[in-house]
């Protein structure tokens, strides 16, 4: 001790105290300032009529209802639905193969991995426009390969409203399926060795290991993948903007574009706000039901 | 796994033929970018089509500066990723040492509200954020895009976890020798958290030259774009100039390329050490 006289436990307990809230200061004040606060205030605004140029009006549940018998609406949470039921499965699935495959220490399982986890990091915008151009439906690469294998009734991809949708999932999977092998990756390193041996003697290989070891060991990772694939996907929103702009008409509009048109292209926060209350109520509704649901299916070692 | 050390099985070579299929479909969207991207404008619509040009066009790629100002809008994504990067390391770092390494009344409410923001999606706060951002008057402006960002709850989490790996015992030496926590902090806690900060500071300067939505509502300048804005109105302007906008998305995806492979390790480490806390 350097103190003379040692202080009393006490003191040093609220000194300690009183440091631990100096270094928190900067953290809470840009957490109230740009989380806090702006969660509540969405909140407040999604029961006023505000275009930014006028005060807000009190609107009371005007939005709510408004975005109820909106047929556009509910257009917008049927394609997310569909994006969010074919993308996570895909992508989880995709991940989990990969996953398996560089677990067996394959030749070259460094640079496969790098190779898949590419997309990743690579911008969405940049990602998006790239393959806008190869499913470009006279001059792009999918389409002339099409015909160059001998297909006459080739799919007008972006600008058809039936396969628009499909397109942007396919390249939902393509950047979201190293995240999720990185993750499976990290679960199945996490599996003890021993547990694989144990298995061994008591003859159990292959499929069998696979269905019966190292599936059940690896669900808590898979419900976390499960978790923020689903999150992450109910915030789809770039590919959307680059590739489609939502169209044709509305046919990839998605929820968080729906936020985007009516907050920043006709200036009605109130109805945009209404959105964005749905999507935090889906989400932390999501959240919550896979919460409870883990304890049912998930195994700890 | 020990089985698959020995000698490779068919079934193992079946597994290598199938990955690499999935790799050169995972890489095609690159190849046919920067194979675009090098092209002569008319070529692109030639059918068949050609992977290298007979008549490449390295031209392309100082076209597009005089096109746009497209190395202002990288300068921009320098700037803004690299401030939001070092404002994260510092304000994580210190709020997750306090939830580390000291005790205080209502630590442990205080982490669970800092994590429950995780599942706010940021498109709640995004609206609110516009008008305060609007109304300070800091539309096109550097903080406008920098300070919203400048802390992260991920961040927090993910140096909180790795902090409290550290022995105590270090911790208790260091206070021993006279040292205040400010000194603890800067001398021995951060130093020895190296490997997180360096994950976190990867991870975070990833999402901020890909971020895209709150720079493309909170400027309208074209000399305050960043990158991806740039590139989305690039797209507006010039939407069948197909070589033109690959260049401008291998411009804006090469960087990221770079950082990933100086620190794919740690990149990678940052995203699974948040997973296992969260379990």
């Amino acid at each position: 001790m350097s103190m003379p006289g040692k202080p009393s436990l006490g003191s040093q307990a609220r000194r300690e105290e009183g440091v631990a809230w100096l270094f928190l200061a900067p953290s809470l004040v840009l957490f109230a300032v740009f989380t806090g606060l702006p969660v509540i205030s969405a909140f407040f605004i999604s029961f006023t009529h505000w275009d930014l140029f006028n005060p807000p009006r009190l609107a009371l549940f005007d939005n709510y209802i408004a975005l109820w018998n909106d047929p556009i609406f509910r257009q917008v949470l049927g394609n997310t639905g569909y994006y969010v039921a074919l993308a996570v499965p895909l992508q989880m699935l995709l991940g989990l193969l990969c996953a398996l495959g560089l677990n067996r220490g394959v030749p070259g399982q460094g640079v496969f991995r790098v190779i898949y986890f590419l997309p990743v990091v690579t911008s969405t915008v940049a990602a998006g426009l790239v393959w806008a151009w190869l499913f470009n439906s006279n001059f792009g690469l999918i389409n002339m390969g099409l015909s160059l294998l001998g297909a006459s009734e080739l799919p007008k991809w972006l600008v058809s409203s039936r396969w628009a949708m499909p397109a942007v999932i396919a390249v939902s999977v393509w950047q979201g399926l190293g995240y999720a092998m990185v993750l499976f990756l990290a679960g199945l390193q996490n599996i003890r060795r021993d547990v694989y041996e144990a298995a061994a003697i008591d003859g159990a290989t292959g499929l069998t290991r696979l269905w019966y070891i190292t599936l059940p060991l690896l669900s808590p990772m898979t419900f976390f993948v499960l978790i923020i694939s689903i999150i992450g996907s109910f915030q789809v929103f770039e590919l959307v903007y680059v590739m489609t702009k939502a169209g044709p008409s509305n046919a990839t509009n998605t929820l968080v574009f729906f936020i985007y048109q009516n907050g920043f292209m006709f200036y009605q926060m109130g109805i945009a706000s209404a959105a964005a209350m749905v999507l935090f109520f889906i989400v932390l509704a999501l959240t919550l039901v896979q919460y409870r649901l883990q304890n049912r299916w998930v195994h700890y070692e | 796994m020990n089985s698959a050390r020995s000698t490779p099985t068919a079934v193992d070579w079946l597994i290598f033929l199938l990955l690499l299929a999935g790799a050169l479909l995972m890489c095609g969207p690159f190849i046919w970018m920067i194979s675009t991207s090098l092209k002569p404008s008319a070529e692109v619509f030639r059918f068949p089509p050609t992977l290298l040009s007979a008549d490449p066009q390295p031209g392309n790629y100082a076209r597009i500066f005089s096109t746009i100002p497209f190395g202002q809008a990288i300068g921009n994504s320098v700037i803004v990723a690299t401030s939001v990067t070092l404002l994260q390391l510092v304000v994580c770092s210190m709020a997750a040492y306090a939830f580390a390494c000291l005790r205080f009344r209502g630590r442990e409410v205080l982490f669970l509200i800092y994590l429950a923001a995780l599942m706010v999606p940021s498109q709640v706060t995004l609206i609110p954020n516009f008008i305060l951002i609007r109304n300070l008057g800091w539309i096109d402006t550097y903080q406008g895009l920098i300070l919203p960002y400048a802390f992260s709850s991920f961040g927090t989490f993910l140096l909180r976890q790795y902090m409290k790996t550290i022995p105590t015992e270090l911790i208790e030496a260091a206070r021993i020798d006279g040292a205040n926590h400010l000194q603890i902090y800067a001398g021995v806690v951060l130093p020895l958290s190296l490997p997180a900060l360096g994950a976190l500071a990867i991870f975070t300067f990833v999402a901020q030259w890909n971020n895209f939505l709150w720079p493309l509502i909170t400027t309208s300048k074209p000399s305050m774009q960043v990158t991806t804005v740039a590139l989305a109105s690039l797209q507006g302007q010039f939407n069948t100039d197909w070589p033109l906008l690959m260049t401008g998305s291998v411009l804006a995806i090469v960087p990221m390329l770079i950082v990933f492979a100086l620190g794919n390790r740690s990149f990678i480490s940052g995203i699974t050490t948040g997973s296992f806390g969260g379990r």
